[in-house]
């Protein structure tokens, strides 16, 4: 069993003699050589990583003015930062969008401006006390300025996350980018082969205390991040650095459409070779990191698988679904994860990144529990009406007019000959086609396009669907597309103002 | 072809296009124009083989022509090569070579998805904002 210590490694990055190399170029290391000759031959293998990581932000201390001011309320660059810690201690939080800019301009935004050394306008409320006595506050700093600007983010570096389809009829723009209806493409984020868990899923190296590549500069492992989830393979990093010594080479704001402000973070973490386990373990390919295809066109916390999918097959470029090639592409970015690793292989090289041993390793029980809801929220179901009519496709205006006067609502849900919802009228467009004259089919004047909700859907997405498209209507079906109830604005109004007397 | 011309104030009064139009017969179609009183910018489309013609005919007039092979630009310190514009675009214009996300001239046809789905704020359409100083023109 071949062996060497975190001390001999280290003796070797202060000498100059260290071997190291990326996680991209160790599995060829590793076949050619056995695990064994991999521990004689390299001492460090680094990783890298560059993705949105939205839970991110930092820590900063303006230092006190004079009157002095206990901040409650601090805006930078008009994006507002926490400022329930003490007086001039703030928190920054990256997806934060601004006041006057919206999602285009955020936290995010602000932490690159102050690494890149811009001013920073900062506008201050506080409460005024005999100790704190000032009321408000406006200057404009630079990341100098502050005693101290220290990163701190709760969840990063995803050990693996699952990649996005989007089966429903329209475009989705979402954290995971923008979605093209009916599977029309699959976005992915994660280095695959590069990544830094995935490199040492056992955490023999990683752990509480671990020097990293953060942002260009030098950080640390904190300990395991927000949403920890070892036992399925979605273990996180929480880690923090100081934002002085980073560059806007690898800390990047950016924008996800309708979505929100978010940093792009490069995070790289060396692992040393030390026995023949962790050469095996840094000998993982993208066919052996296997994430799933999951459907955003269903907004539900558990969304629904649709397959299991290996790096090597996202980062081809196409992947089958049904039958059919969709083209994929990263929202991370792979040239920047493996400039990370070769910066950091060459900052090792050059002795300024000596190793660290572990205080604790990251726990290697736990899972990400959903969230415990006390209140019960109604669902389509709870408010829905379910005495609806529907009629045939082919029945003329005339009886379609008759179906809504005797039914109780606006819209007339059209169904084929096996039940199945393929259109809507409503009574205005009966009312046109009459003014019109000439029309003798409803189908001829039925959207084709009809939005419908489920059963077991919250009435807050059946309220969302609703607004998005401006409809006041939304038939209500079962996994046949079979109609079963109808659920209007009217309902949700009538919800709406029960509640409010209540 | 598409033609970005920039007109200069001493020149921006004359008919530059009619006069062009009647030398060259070439059938010109204004796709944008923005005239102010310091200069003037305009976006032509004209069929290929007029293209040469047109252009010499504009130069000689004195205005400055650029040949828009790619109506789409990208500032590249904005670019992280993500690869969010690739699956996106209708048309394939942007791929990958070797990580580095690389686009095909020609394939464009200004649809506008890519410039909302870029997080990094980094494609931008020619003829809806042209900005081209601060940024290059992508292409081989």
């Amino acid at each position: 069993m071949e062996e060497k210590s975190l001390v001999e490694i280290n003796e070797r990055i202060r000498d100059g003699s260290v071997k190291v190399v990326t996680a991209e170029e160790m599995p060829d290391l590793v076949d050619e050589l056995g695990p064994a000759g991999a521990v004689r031959e390299v001492d460090v293998v680094t990783t890298g990583t560059f993705g949105a990581m939205c839970s991110s932000g930092v820590f900063l201390n303006l230092g006190h003015s004079d009157p002095p001011i206990k901040i409650s309320r601090a805006y930078l660059n008009q994006v507002e930062a926490y400022g329930g810690i003490a007086a001039v201690d703030l928190f920054l939080g990256a997806t934060q969008p601004s006041l006057d800019r919206g999602a285009e301009y955020g936290g995010a935004h602000v932490i690159e401006d102050l690494v890149a050394g811009k001013h920073i306008e900062v506008d201050a409320e506080g409460p005024g006390t005999d100790c704190y006595p000032r009321l408000d506050l406006e200057t404009s700093l630079r990341l100098d300025d502050f005693n101290q600007a220290t990163m701190v983010n709760p969840r990063n570096a995803y050990q693996n996350y699952n990649a996005a389809i989007n089966s429903s009829e329209r475009t989705l723009h979402t954290y995971m980018g923008t979605l093209l209806p009916r599977n029309g493409n699959i976005h992915y984020s994660g280095a695959g082969i590069l990544n830094p868990i995935s490199n040492d899923p056992e955490f023999e190296y990683i752990g509480m205390g671990t020097r990293i590549f953060l942002g260009g500069g030098q950080g640390y492992i904190i300990g395991s991040g927000t949403q920890h989830d070892p036992e399925s393979g979605f273990s996180t990093l929480m880690v923090t650095g100081d934002l002085k010594g980073m560059s806007s080479d690898y800390l990047r704001a950016a924008t996800f459409h309708r979505y929100g402000p978010t940093l792009y973070v490069g995070i790289g973490v060396p692992i040393p070779m030390l026995n023949e386990k962790m050469a095996r373990n840094a000998a993982i390919r993208d066919e052996d990191i296997i994430t799933s295809i999951v459907d955003y066109g269903v907004p539900r916390r558990t969304r629904p698988l649709v397959r299991q999918v290996s790096y090597k097959e996202l980062k081809s470029g196409l992947v089958e679904i049904e039958g059919r090639d969709v083209k994929t592409s990263p929202l991370s970015s792979y040239h920047h994860a493996r400039m990370i690793s070769k910066a950091l292989k060459a900052s090792i090289e050059a002795g300024e990144f000596p190793l660290t041993a572990q205080a604790v390793p990251l726990p290697r029980i736990g899972s990400c529990r959903p969230m415990r809801q006390t209140k019960e929220y109604p669902l389509v179901s709870d408010v829905m009406s379910r005495d609806v009519l529907t009629v045939r496709e082919d029945i003329g205006i005339e009886a379609a007019a008759k179906a809504i006067v005797k039914g109780s609502f606006d819209h007339l849900p059209i169904v084929n000959d096996r039940g199945r919802l393929i259109g809507i009228v409503t009574s205005w467009d009966i009312s046109k086609a009459v003014a019109m004259g000439g029309i003798a089919k409803v189908s001829e004047i039925m959207s084709k396009h009809v939005y419908s909700a489920r059963l077991d859907e919250p009435i807050e997405l059946a309220a969302r669907t609703l607004d998005t498209h401006s409809i006041s209507a939304l038939p209500v079906v079962d996994k046949e597309c079979q109609v079963i109830g109808m659920i209007t604005s009217n309902h949700l109004s009538r919800l709406f103002a029960r509640r409010r007397s209540h | 072809m598409k033609l970005m011309l920039h007109v200069a104030p001493k020149i921006v009064r004359q008919p530059l296009i009619s006069s062009v139009i009647i030398e060259t017969s070439a059938l010109i179609n204004i796709e944008r124009a923005s005239i102010d009183a310091v200069s003037g910018e305009i976006v032509i489309e004209v069929s290929p083989d007029k293209c040469q013609e047109v252009r010499e005919a504009f130069e000689r007039r004195g205005v400055q022509v650029l040949m828009l092979e790619m109506p789409v630009i990208r500032d590249e310190e904005e670019c992280v090569h993500c690869g969010a514009c690739v699956s996106i675009c209708p048309t394939g214009t942007f791929r990958f070579e070797d990580w580095v996300v690389v686009a095909d001239s020609g394939k464009c046809i200004q649809c506008g998805a890519c410039v909302v789905a870029c997080p990094h704020r980094a494609l931008r359409l020619v003829l809806k904002q042209p900005q081209m100083d601060e940024t290059n023109t992508i292409g081989p």
